[in-house]
């Protein structure tokens, strides 16, 4: 047995957790990860590609999760989170709060809870575009591969039909929040983020004009496991889009959302271009953009999808989205901070490429350390023995969060000791 | 181990409503010939557990084939100490994606309960490789900021490391600053740079070792096992080192190729790094004629982001000019314009950039610069168009700054000097700009040389804070290295894997087709032309194995013999088609997996194998299945060219080029090479897979049925 200062405790499941997790623990340390939703992965599990290779991220979690389930120091805790922190760098004590998933071990994924389940609840994984039941698996590739059971809109003992249905006696609608103490010798924090709240950019439209989407939206259309198979579809008719508009900063570079960049957006809608080009050949695209941020190698796919004749880029701050009246379409209006000129276009969807929003923007963390005015983690204010990674701390994409979680490994490994 | 094997089929997950498994416990113990067959109603549930630890305890059983779900899925319960644990996917390949209780699919069922048994049968429980005791020094080949802070991060956890330097000095290009761009929130500022302290501290850690006016000369061996030759000052010195970090830097982009931007048209015209060193003499002076200068323009993407130059963006440049327009405001009261195309701050960076637009002696505007001149009086003319000043616009300046880029050293240099027989750097630069970056998103410290790990701007164009960040980053996975490869583990992506190739060299003809395919330069060759396997050097992929035309390289759980039994096991009817698929366990089969939860149904007459890669495909296998009578062989593996998506680099790519060769083999026989094809997919392609199937068993119906089945 590892002592107990020889243990790490990760918050938050995502990429930038998950390095951390796994290189530390193929390092010689144990690790406790605390995720706050029902499955592994993050945020990029709800992607359908990553820039700019175009490959599914499940790819690289398939490896994750199999160096997890192979890795017998390394325990994690889904739904769970972090209420208390006391003690030193080598010497933590750590509550974790477990809320109830009303599914236990015993769970094989046959769907019969689901299939049974009277309720309907918001899908957000899908990020709203569809329903699912109670009873859910949050996705086709979720790790664990475990249903979960939505307190918020389950009926409970008074429905109890998923409880009769399942044969493999994995349904407690009586499970009761858990409470677990660790020791552990380091703290490595990577919350991640949150998607900026689209409704307060009144100018762009969101939730009031149709067929204005997220980009996140857009990629869980394009993902095969998504609401729509795979296939984008606009919302109001389910028609495939001819034109699609995407404006790039909504809410990021702006003094009255987020002042800063948030990294990925540039490549996000680039990428998402690739999709609707691959689905339609036909299809047309704009980008409306204060700068086009594609840094270091990622250069090359700018120019690829700048290339493409079907994509026009537009340099101009959008400066409002509204319905064009009598249809489904979507007019655009911007000013080309070149020329002055006013630009308006009209689309059948329109994709907002919004910003991230640290976690720890919402939720602040059980330990006493600083933000920034915006809510990301302010590494200096962080005690020893206590890493912040990813997102977190500043906006950044996959590659980076991968590169900061391994990075931080090392910083917990000699948090313990060393050798 | 002396094996005793037991076959424990699953009735739960509608198993057992779709399946006869009287005739599965038949096929075990009559054809599997198992000494011990059950059936449970749940094996996965705590009595059924409890039920095979029962059966491990009083049976002796210590091999299990479990007939249940795929082995993606509850893993650990079916993983018992000690035990060897087989498992035969009768719910995600069978029940789930097949007609209940129809002929077809409980035949598709028994095959698949033959294969398992025959592959019980034949593999070991793994044992860890036990090679000679290894050295845990790293080396740190480059002594700028990304070295010198990988050599602490790596003495830190108590490991020593020597740092070469090229250079007489530590320091690199950090050290040439007269300051640097903000790494702190506000992000206001510049910062004083954070090289000399690094470097006191490299010097003053007993643990670290610092050579400078040092190249390596040359780097043979494997990981735990290397004896790198350095060079200093012409005096070689041989050390024993366990793993490398190649943190070699950069250059800056040659400004000489810059005529068009006004280089050499004045003295007047230099580089950033030139401005630099102008700045850190406390006031910007002009090289021409001392002046200060009072109005300094800066070009952006001065090489960067241009096909004729450098075909990416250096990260740096923009915040750098930033940062220098800075020094003009604060050295000489000057003003500062910024001619740039996207000004790219990305992230936190944002706020230093607004905090320089709100200067009033800071000009910024998007432009394309057309044309640099010479002024009457000694000044620059830099003309623009499509600006925010205007279509055409002309600025005077003092001074002019090229805003250039950098190129990775891996450009002019090899830099690790391997003696491997696959060439002395890293393989496939040219796929990544000539840096020795990873291939891989969601594995950034990838290489195709073990124990070699690439970080700073030798990796990737970055600033002095990723640089840092980079540094940590590779030294864990130097030491982590270290440690498998002492445990005699592999390490990443199959970082649990504990077997290992296992050739049997009597049987070797030398033909050097694992040492030239292995992708990861693993297998060199002895005086007489013989393989050598450096087992440390090894990723597991099994591509030697599959490359084998003896069949002589094994692992413990996966070798030619394995799969070949598996086939020859298969129920071939005299009648009918009958097809065999050979798929990558890390994309494809989860791909098959998750046709099955989503209940998609497809052609019942194909049986699928997983392999760790396609690399480790043997055409062999392709002779054992039409002998046998079985129609058709489908390849399903990953996406190769030039997005790879194939962990073991090659993989997917090799099994492609080996069925390319098979033609010959099968005319010879008289059978049509479009019997055996490779569909390349990706993980999430469960959509795909059913067509897919479909179509190939189609393109087979049409070829015929195999001759072979009346012999």
């Amino acid at each position: 047995m590892t002592p107990n200062d020889r243990k790490i405790l990760v918050i938050g499941g995502g990429m930038s957790g998950l390095t951390t997790a796994l290189e530390a623990a193929e390092s010689g340390a144990q690790v406790v990860i605390v995720e706050r939703s029902p499955y592994l992965g993050g945020r990029v599990t709800q992607l359908n590609k990553y820039f700019p290779k175009l490959c599914p991220p499940t790819c690289g979690l398939e490896i994750n999760f199999r160096r997890i389930k192979t890795n017998p120091d390394i325990t994690f805790y889904t739904q769970a989170e972090v209420t208390q922190v006391s003690g030193q760098e080598g010497n933590f004590d750590v509550t974790i709060k477990v809320k109830p998933r009303y599914v236990n071990d015993n769970c094989v994924a046959c769907n019969k809870c689901a299939e049974v389940c009277p309720v309907e609840r918001v899908n957000d994984f899908n990020y709203g575009l569809d329903k699912n039941k109670a009873a859910y698996l949050p996705f086709d590739m979720a790790f664990p591969l475990k249903y979960v059971i939505d307190d918020s809109v389950c009926l409970g003992s008074a429905c109890a039909k998923c409880v009769e249905a399942c044969t493999y006696n994995a349904i407690d609608l009586a499970m009761q929040p858990q409470t677990i103490n660790v020791k552990v010798g380091a703290i490595a924090l990577a919350g991640g983020w949150d998607l900026y709240d689209a409704t307060k950019i009144d100018n762009l439209g969101f939730g009031t004009v149709k067929n204005v989407i997220s980009n996140m939206q857009m990629e869980r259309l394009a993902s095969p496991n998504g609401p729509t198979e795979g296939r984008i579809l606009r919302p109001s008719d389910g028609q495939e889009p001819k034109t699609v508009g995407f404006v790039q900063c909504a809410g990021s570079r702006d003094e009255n959302h987020l002042p800063y960049c948030s990294y990925i957006c540039c490549m996000a809608s680039l990428k998402q271009v690739t999709y609707l080009r691959e689905q339609d050949p036909e299809a047309k695209a704009s980008i409306f953009y204060i700068d086009i941020r594609s840094p270091g190698r990622y250069e090359k796919f700018y120019w690829k999808v700048r290339d493409d004749e079907n994509v026009q880029l537009i340099r101009g701050k959008v400066a409002k989205v509204t319905q064009e009246p009598g249809t489904d379409k979507v007019i655009v209006e911007a000013e080309d901070t070149t020329t002055g000129d006013k630009v308006r276009q009209t689309f059948d969807l329109v994709v907002l490429a919004l910003g991230m929003v640290p976690a720890t923007k919402a939720m602040k963390l059980p330990l006493n350390i600083s933000y920034t005015e915006d809510g990301f983690v302010i590494p200096a204010s962080l005690p020893p023995g206590v890493y912040a990674v990813g997102s977190l701390k500043s906006p950044l994409d996959v590659a980076k969060s991968v590169q900061e979680g391994t990075g931080a490994a090392i910083k917990c490994l000699q948090s313990l000791g060393g050798r | 181990m002396e094996k005793k094997i037991g076959f424990y089929v699953c009735k739960g997950c509608e198993i057992g409503q779709s399946l006869d498994i009287e005739g599965l416990l038949k096929v075990a113990t009559k054809e599997g010939k198992i000494p011990v067959c059950k059936e449970h109603d749940v094996l996965c549930s705590p009595e059924g557990i409890k039920f095979l630890q029962d059966e491990i305890a009083n049976e002796g059983v210590n091999t299990l084939i479990i007939a249940a779900c795929s082995p993606r899925v509850k893993f650990e319960e079916f993983d018992f100490p000690g035990c060897l644990t087989e498992r035969v996917n009768l719910r995600e390949l069978v029940v789930w994606t097949h007609e209940p209780n129809h002929e077809e699919t409980q035949a598709l069922a028994e095959d698949y309960v033959r294969m398992g048994c025959a592959k019980a049968k034949k593999a070991d429980l793994p044992e860890p490789y036990a090679g000679d005791p290894i050295d845990k020094t790293v080396l740190v080949i480059g002594g700028g900021i990304t070295g010198c802070t990988a050599a602490l991060e790596i003495a830190k956890l108590g490991y020593s490391a020597v740092l070469v330097e090229k250079e007489a000095e530590l320091g690199g290009y950090g050290a040439k600053l007269y300051r640097q761009t903000p790494r702190n929130y506000p992000y206001q500022v510049p910062e004083e740079p954070v090289i000399f302290s690094k470097i006191k501290e490299v010097q003053a850690h007993p643990k670290i070792k610092v050579m400078t006016s040092s190249k390596v000369e040359s780097t043979e061996g494997q990981p735990g096992l290397y004896d790198v030759v350095i060079n200093t000052n012409g005096n070689l010195e041989t050390i024993k080192i366990g793993a490398i970090i190649l943190a070699a830097g950069w250059r800056p982009y040659d400004a000489t190729k810059l005529g068009h931007l006004g280089y050499g048209l004045s003295p007047d015209v230099i580089t950033n790094i030139q401005m630099e060193e102008l700045a850190n003499k406390g006031k910007i002076l002009r090289p021409s004629d001392g002046r200060e200068a009072k109005r300094v323009a800066f070009i952006q993407c001065a090489g960067s982001r241009d096909p004729e130059h450098l075909p990416y963006c250096s990260a740096f440049c923009c915040m750098t000019s930033l940062k220098q327009a800075n020094y003009v405001r604060q050295l000489n009261d000057g003003l500062a314009y910024i001619i740039h195309k996207h000004m790219r701050t990305p992230g936190q960076y944002e706020l230093f950039y607004k905090n320089m637009q709100n200067d009033p002696g800071v000009m910024l505007t998007k432009g394309d610069v057309t044309e640099v001149s010479l002024a009457d009086n000694g000044n620059i003319y830099i003309h623009a168009e499509n600006t925010q000043l205007g279509e055409k616009v002309k600025f005077e300046a003092d001074l002019l700054v090229l805003a250039t880029g950098l190129v990775p050293t891996t450009v002019d240099d090899p830099v690790t000097n391997l003696t491997y027989r696959q060439g002395l750097g890293l393989p496939d630069l040219d796929l990544y700009d000539g840096f020795a970056d990873s291939n891989f998103i969601c594995f950034q410290y990838e290489t195709r040389r073990t124990g070699i790990y690439a970080a700073g701007c030798v990796r990737q164009p970055m600033d002095i804070a990723t640089c840092m960040e980079d540094a940590a980053g590779a030294a864990l996975k130097a030491v982590q290295c270290l440690e498998h490869t002492a445990k005699g583990i592999a390490v990443h992506p199959r970082a649990w894997d504990m077997t290992f190739p296992d050739p049997f060299m009597q049987r070797c003809t030398s033909c050097k087709r694992c040492t030239e395919e292995c992708p990861f330069g693993a297998i060199d060759e002895d005086e007489k032309g013989t393989p050598y396997f450096k087992i440390n050097r090894c990723r597991r992929c099994g591509t030697c194995m599959g490359a084998c035309p003896e069949r002589i390289i094994s692992f413990k759980d996966l070798s030619v013999d394995i799969v070949g039994s598996m086939i020859k096991a298969m129920d071939v009817p005299e009648e009918g088609f009958r097809l065999l698929g050979v798929v990558c366990e890390n994309d494809a089969y989860p791909a098959l997996d998750a046709v099955g939860l989503h209940r998609l149904q497809y052609d019942p007459r194909i049986r699928f194998i997983p392999i760790r890669c396609l690399g480790s495909f043997n055409l062999v296998w392709i002779a054992d299945a039409l002998s046998r009578g079985i129609d058709g062989v489908l390849l399903l593996g990953c996406k190769f060219g030039e997005d790879y998506q194939c962990h073991f680099a090659k993989g997917s790519e090799l099994a492609n080029e080996r069925l390319g060769k098979l033609q010959e083999t099968l005319d010879r026989l008289a059978l049509e090479s479009e019997r055996a094809m490779l569909v390349e997919v990706a993980i999430d392609d469960f959509d795909r897979i059913p067509k897919i199937i479909g179509d190939f068993i189609a393109r087979v119906e049409e070829i015929g049925e195999n001759p072979f089945k009346e012999f």
